[in-house]
């Protein structure tokens, strides 16, 4: 293996050509977009010269190329060490955060510590190095077959996954449940959660549409919106309250789901996407532009929020006839009850989706699904009518959409187009991919990685959206079946046969 | 009716036409080498736009901005060329690891690297519409009636004239190179062409550089005609892009230009007799009529599904 090894080996020269190329390619792609800056002036648009960011791209560049020649050449241990390093510093930086996490406004904590004063550079200097060795050095130079280890790796984290997937969902479903009474005080650990489970909720919905039905749908936003106003408007005009307009919310975005899906669900994948996504866009565009029904991009606000199944109220001056949650508990009041109920509320709306699915993939319909997914023309030779079962799954997976969207309604008390951009449906189909097409586990997975890690470092607001884009990019590089890869079908032929596909799957 | 005001927004529609046509062609094109949207490729065009204004801006500052086609000249090349290498960086990173990988992973990370560079415009450059002067200005009229008089401006024949330019260039190129034969044997089953010689990545890479140079010439021109852009530009430009190459039959070139073309006047028409709001709903309605009547366009081949 390492004598085959040797030949493909670069030489100094090649290396520095490749660099020198990539370099003339990090100049070129930055010299006017970061080098020069475009200022507004009263009298104009002027100019501001940066090179310095200019400089930092190229050699950000430079030496990100030598990392990936160092690895491609087998000498993968003075990369990973770094990584590792690196990564160990970023952990005790998050878990500095984590203690007190309102304080999200703070600059990085690692830097503010390391540079305070010598002594505290030295330590810091001193544990990085320590870190560094103890990685180098614990590891083994396995050139090429790194590759090989990693997969092998890989595949056996997927194994104990799938062996225990009900043992780790239970454990997942407790550790959600018992949330507040671990952060019960801190607000914005509430909030974060509760945001975490409106994309969890939204990406087990899409996932019916995408994992488990294979369409590809960049629209589902449209949904969303469509739950969100149709309880804003109903509870505004006809004065219902959000128990009575939850299933309403779901039955309109389901129709709304039919009568989209009903004239392109024929059409192959990227067609279907294309389309559903100029449905989420319409969808958008009317909600701008009709005003006396929807506020235009002012949006509804004051919206009602919901009470305790109709039995009291969370509000501190209770209006006439309707109780306190605080004094029907015999509690004292405290603002937090809403928020640790709406917390239970999206985790139950969120685990109702997720039980539908699972019992769905059971029932023929489920199996249809999945069957379309794989094999469209041996699915309508069987005598399968795939418009009305893609439909189905459209129907379903919008009508999640709209119990998601009447909860964000409800949770917000304002709404306004803004919230239902491309972005949205993009975010969404980005945790149900990541995730692993067809994984609820990795759906959750993915929202945790998406929506809160982002959530958590906004301080770097600005450049949230950035990196974001940047961490799909690679994850995508780095498991492009998704975090947990997971798309065996639920029932074979022959069941002993599913680890065999399973492994020839990975 | 009022052929004047008619013959207005057919002039603009051809204009607003024009410049999705160039974009349209990227889409067409990339989809007909690899079976992929190009994701991003609105995101090139924006980068396009950004690039002329600074180059535009250099040139002011270097004081030869009185020389107009110098100038011109310069901020057509300049944008040419370093939105090209955008364009070859998109394919590096988000679309040639995944190549062997499943449709899905593409597209999304195609996604990934739109939200990247929209993003990366937005903090380099700022969120702030960025104004341009105008440059080439005045114009001929055609026709003057009692209320109304229609303009040709020389911006606008500028556009039509150099879309004419490219479109035959690109299409003799495609026609006539070897480069273009690669391309099309690329098209047509890539394993083959490989096995025949051809760099299919190489050729694929081109295919990605191409589109983005004519993505660039259409943010170059839409800076110019509407003196306006932003980091924000890309998204709806290009789903209407993309909406055109569907139209005109996705994989085909005339295609694209003639989808483009389409979309342009429906716009113009729409905004021009009916409610300017509902212009891009116009558009997708327009999508989803094609789709569903005649999925493979105008001009494509209806494709034969295969087990």
């Amino acid at each position: 293996m390492s004598s085959a090894f040797a030949s493909t080996r670069t030489n100094g020269s090649e290396v520095v050509k490749e660099l020198a190329f990539f370099a003339v390619v990090a100049l070129l792609m930055s010299v006017m977009i970061l080098g020069v800056e475009t200022v507004d002036r009263p009298t104009g648009l002027e100019l501001a010269v940066r090179w310095d960011l200019v400089l930092i791209a190229i050699g950000s560049t430079v030496v990100g190329r030598f990392a990936l020649i160092m690895r491609r050449e087998g000498m993968s241990r003075i990369v990973q060490a770094l990584l590792i390093t690196v990564t160990a510093v970023a952990v005790f930086e998050m878990f500095v955060r984590f203690r007190d996490m309102d304080d999200r406004w703070a600059s990085p904590v690692v830097l503010d510590m390391a540079f305070g004063s010598v002594l505290s550079t030295v330590v810091a200097i001193a544990f990085v190095a320590i870190v560094f060795a103890i990685a180098y050095f614990s590891m083994k130079e396995k050139g090429a077959v790194e590759v090989d280890e990693s997969a092998k790796l890989s595949s056996k984290i997927q194994l104990v996954y799938r062996s225990n997937t009900k043992k780790i969902g239970l454990v997942g479903i407790i550790f959600f449940i018992i949330f507040p009474f671990l952060f019960g005080e801190n607000r914005s650990a509430i909030d974060l959660a509760t945001l975490v489970m409106i994309y969890i909720m939204l990406g087990w919905g899409l996932n019916i549409v995408v994992g488990l039905a294979g369409l590809l749908d960049l629209g589902y936003v449209a949904f969303y919106a469509v739950g969100a106003y149709s309880y804003a408007l109903l509870s505004q005009n006809f004065d219902l309250s959000f128990w009575l307009c939850l299933p309403l919310a779901g039955i309109f975005a389901a129709s709304f789901g039919i009568i989209l899906g009903f004239p392109v669900l024929r059409l192959r994948g990227d067609y279907l996407a294309i389309v559903t996504l100029g449905f989420g866009e319409i969808i958008r565009v009317v909600l701008i532009n009709w005003y006396d029904l929807t506020g235009g991009p002012d949006g509804i606000s004051s919206i009602e929020r919901p009470s305790f199944f109709g039995l009291a109220d969370f509000s501190r001056r209770v209006p006439e006839g309707s109780v306190a949650f605080s004094d029907l508990f015999g509690m004292d009041y405290s603002s937090m009850h809403r928020l640790i109920f709406l917390y239970y509320l999206i985790l139950a709306l969120a685990l109702v989706t997720n039980f539908v699915t699972m019992r769905l993939r059971k029932l023929p319909i489920g199996r249809a699904w999945e069957a379309l997914r794989e094999d469209e023309i041996a699915c309508r030779s069987l005598g399968i009518n795939p418009t009305n079962t893609k439909l189905s799954a459209f129907a379903i997976g919008a009508m999640f959409g709209g119990f998601a969207g009447a909860f964000f309604a409800t949770r917000q008390g304002f709404i306004s187009p803004e919230s239902f951009t491309f972005l949205e449906s993009a975010v969404i189909l980005a945790i149900v991919v990541l995730g692993g097409m067809g994984s609820q586990i990795g759906v959750v997975l993915a929202a945790i990685v998406m929506i809160g890690f982002p959530e958590m470092f906004r301080e770097l607001a600005e450049y949230r959206m950035l990196i974001f884009g940047a961490g799909i990019v690679a994850i995508m590089l780095w498991r492009p079946r998704g975090l947990l890869s997971f798309r065996d079908p639920t029932i074979l032929l022959n069941m002993s046969q599913k680890e065999k596909v399973a492994g020839e799957l990975k | 009716m009022d052929w004047a005001y008619f013959l207005q927004q057919l002039i603009n529609g051809l204009t607003l036409g024009a410049i999705y046509g160039l974009i349209a062609i990227g889409y067409t094109m990339v989809y007909g080498i690899i079976g992929m949207i190009n994701f991003a490729h609105g995101e090139i065009y924006m980068l396009g736009a950004f690039h002329s204004l600074i180059t535009f801006l250099i040139c002011q500052a270097a004081g030869i901005s009185g020389i107009l086609p110098l100038t011109l000249l310069l901020m057509l090349f300049v944008s040419m060329v370093l939105t090209s290498i955008y364009g070859w960086g998109v394919e590096r990173v988000a679309y040639r690891p995944l190549r062997g990988s499943f449709r899905l992973a593409a597209l999304i990370s195609a996604i990934g690297m739109s939200i990247f560079l929209q993003n990366f415009v937005q903090i380099s450059q700022g969120a702030r519409v960025k104004p341009m002067q105008p440059l080439v200005e005045g114009g001929i009229t055609l026709m003057e009636s009692a209320n109304f008089d229609v303009q040709l401006s020389y911006m606008q024949i500028v556009i039509i004239v150099l879309t004419f330019v490219l479109m035959v260039v690109f299409s003799l190129l495609i026609a006539k190179t070897s480069l273009g034969r690669a391309q099309r044997a690329c098209e047509q089953d890539r394993t083959m062409a490989g096995l025949l010689g051809v760099n299919v990545d190489r050729t694929i890479s081109t295919t990605f550089v191409m589109g983005a140079a004519l993505a660039s010439v259409a943010g170059m021109m839409v800076t110019l005609y509407y003196g306006v852009i932003d980091f924000y530009i890309g998204f709806l430009a290009g789903v209407k892009a993309f909406t055109a190459a569907v139209l005109g039959g996705i994989g085909s070139l005339p295609g694209a230009m003639l989808g483009g073309l389409l979309i342009g006047l429906i716009e113009a028409f729409w905004s021009g007799y009916l409610t300017i709001e509902y212009k891009d709903v116009a558009t997708f309605g327009i999508l989803v009529l094609v789709l569903i009547f005649r999925p493979w366009g105008l001009l494509g081949k209806p494709e034969v599904e295969k087990v």
